[in-house]
């Protein structure tokens, strides 16, 4: 069953397509990953999926279970479901550590804020006394956010470059949220460039220039990696891809 | 207390004292309660010395905390103004003598000000390897209708420690005039942080000051304002560090809404190559970073303003 429906979404900056007519479905409760070289256009699409400012004049149309929300607004999307974990979260000043993990699971116990950092590997009374400032690491700051969406329940989970600037202990906590949050029913799209995170992934899309030119299972897709587009074994090629059934029976 | 008659006073005041006497305070947490120029209650602990006398439209104290004594508990003050209309002047003379420890805690109270004025005019001074921590709180009514102007100047003497705080988050702000200078000796220290959220006609000056005179001094200077409707606010932060060693910092940050205006004046002065001081400024709306975070959590536009606000002041 497809909870994200892309069809045919282009999106121009300064005259310049950023993403050209790409049409992709996601699946309910699978791990995708979305691939490509950087400028490839996989941050904006996240980002014109969550509907952030800028991205929000488009073509095309994104339907989720089978509605547009194209005309919904970031904290309608959210509240259908639909969250973002930032490839570089934001810090802010003086907000507590739990009221920021609580803030998507409106009239949730302090008890979840709790289970939610012990999810991510961090020590609740070490951390619910903090703020979500500048005083965090980089990981520390990656795992509260996952716990900020692990306490969110959502249905769908966009995570933009979870590796980046995090040390291998938070790595390892980030792949495991991951699971738990496929197997607690979420839908988890990782948009990232490492084929450490495509291992996480249980199926993939390669675009470049904007545009789709292959998706399949993983493991015709590390050939991305190992190409590394030298020379470019995708491009043209007829796309070619398994259904969801036949990949959750497999 | 004007335009009162003396029953309307007595009974005021006989409100004012049941509701401090609600306050459980322990016999070893020192308390001085002050309504407009009368001190309504005092409880002092050993090491403590406080004495006042009564002027026309205030009181003037004298606050000493003897040599070596460490204050185990914050001490309490209250100051307020229960009419809608009056002045209050507090006039105080502090000394932290060496090597004492104190903890201050005051909350100004002026819940149904129309025009009421709350002028303090404050000296404290902080000997050798002594400290104190100084918080004050203003709650106010909605109305603003509230004039404050607090003039503080602190001497902070070798290896000393001054930290302050001013917190106006409840109530319409009014007019503050609030204007803190702090001379900073060898290994010295001080902290002032100004926390105020400004609505309505509000009008804000906050100018904090401090002088790195010795050898090793430190400072660091913290306003975080913010602003809607129509309040508007000035921030001059001044840092001058002439000492060899001295480390300094300015962090101004202001969050405009609506028609509110803001504007900052950071001061940062080095007169000796080998001080260093630094300073950041950021007025404008919410961040936006900030913002869509909280909205890709399902929060209206509103309710993450609000959030990031209350991180702001916290």
């Amino acid at each position: 069953m497809n909870l994200l429906e892309i069809k045919n979404l282009s999106l121009f900056k300064d005259g310049r397509p950023i993403l050209n007519n790409l049409s992709m479905d996601i699946w309910a409760g699978h791990v995708h990953a979305i691939i490509g070289p950087n400028g490839a256009g996989k941050s904006t699409l996240a980002n014109t999926i969550m509907g952030l400012s800028g991205y929000r004049d488009f073509e095309g149309d994104i339907l989720f279970e089978g509605e547009s929300i194209a005309p919904l607004s970031v904290d309608e999307r959210a509240r259908r479901g639909i969250t973002l974990l930032f490839q570089e979260p934001a810090r802010f000043e003086g907000l507590g550590v739990s009221q920021f993990i609580l803030a998507g699971a409106k009239g949730a116990s302090q008890a979840l804020a709790e289970e939610s950092l012990a999810k991510v590997g961090l020590t609740p009374a070490k951390y619910l006394t903090r703020a979500v400032d500048k005083t965090l690491s980089g990981g520390e700051r990656k795992r509260i956010e996952l716990a900020s969406i692990w306490a969110m329940k959502p249905r769908l989970v966009l995570m933009d470059e979870p590796d980046s600037g995090v040390d291998i202990d938070s790595v390892n906590y980030i792949f495991a949220i991951i699971k738990e949050l496929q197997q607690a029913g979420s839908t988890v799209v990782l948009i990232t460039h490492s084929p450490e995170v495509l291992r996480h992934a249980d199926h993939a899309f390669l675009i470049c220039a904007g545009t789709l030119v292959d998706k399949g299972e993983m493991s015709r897709m590390f050939d991305y990696f190992n190409g590394k587009c030298i020379p470019c074994v995708h491009v043209g090629q007829p796309v070619v891809d398994i259904d969801a059934q036949t990949l959750t029976s497999a | 207390m004007p335009n009162m008659t003396s029953a309307e006073k007595e009974q005021l005041l006989a409100e004012l004292l049941a509701s401090i006497n609600q306050h459980k305070f322990e016999p070893d947490i020192a308390h001085i309660e002050i309504h407009g120029n009368q001190v309504l209650n005092k409880n002092l602990v050993e090491g403590l010395i406080v004495e006042s006398e009564t002027l026309e439209d205030g009181v003037k104290v004298r606050i000493r905390v003897l040599r070596g004594f460490t204050l185990k508990n914050p001490v309490h003050f209250c100051f307020g103004l229960i009419p809608d209309n009056g002045v209050q002047r507090i006039i105080t003379d502090t000394v932290i003598e060496e090597g004492a420890h104190a903890r201050f805690i005051a909350n100004c109270t002026f819940p149904n000000a129309v025009n009421v004025q709350h002028l303090m005019n404050a000296t404290i001074t902080v000997e050798k390897g002594a400290s104190l921590s100084y918080f004050e709180r203003h709650t106010h009514g909605p109305e603003g209708g509230v004039t404050i102007v607090p003039i503080t100047k602190v001497h902070i003497c070798e290896d000393g420690r001054f930290s302050t705080e001013f917190e106006l988050i409840k109530g319409a702000a009014g007019v503050i005039e609030l204007d803190y200078a702090a001379e900073v000796d060898a290994n010295a220290t001080v902290d002032m942080m100004t926390r105020i959220f400004g609505r309505f006609s509000d009008r804000i000056h906050i100018r904090e000051a401090a002088h790195l005179a010795g050898p090793g001094s430190t400072g660091v200077l913290t306003s975080h304002i913010a602003l809607k409707n129509s309040a508007t606010a000035t921030i001059e932060n001044e840092l001058v560090a002439d000492a060899p060693y001295a480390r300094g910092h300015v962090d101004c940050k202001e969050i405009v809404q609506d028609k509110a205006r803001a504007r900052a004046i950071p001061i940062v002065q080095v007169n000796n190559h080998l001080a260093h001081v630094t300073h950041e400024a950021a007025i404008g709306s919410v961040d936006s970073k900030q913002l869509e975070t909280l909205l890709s959590r399902g929060l209206t536009e509103d309710e993450a303003t609000d959030m990031i606000i209350q991180g702001l002041l916290s």
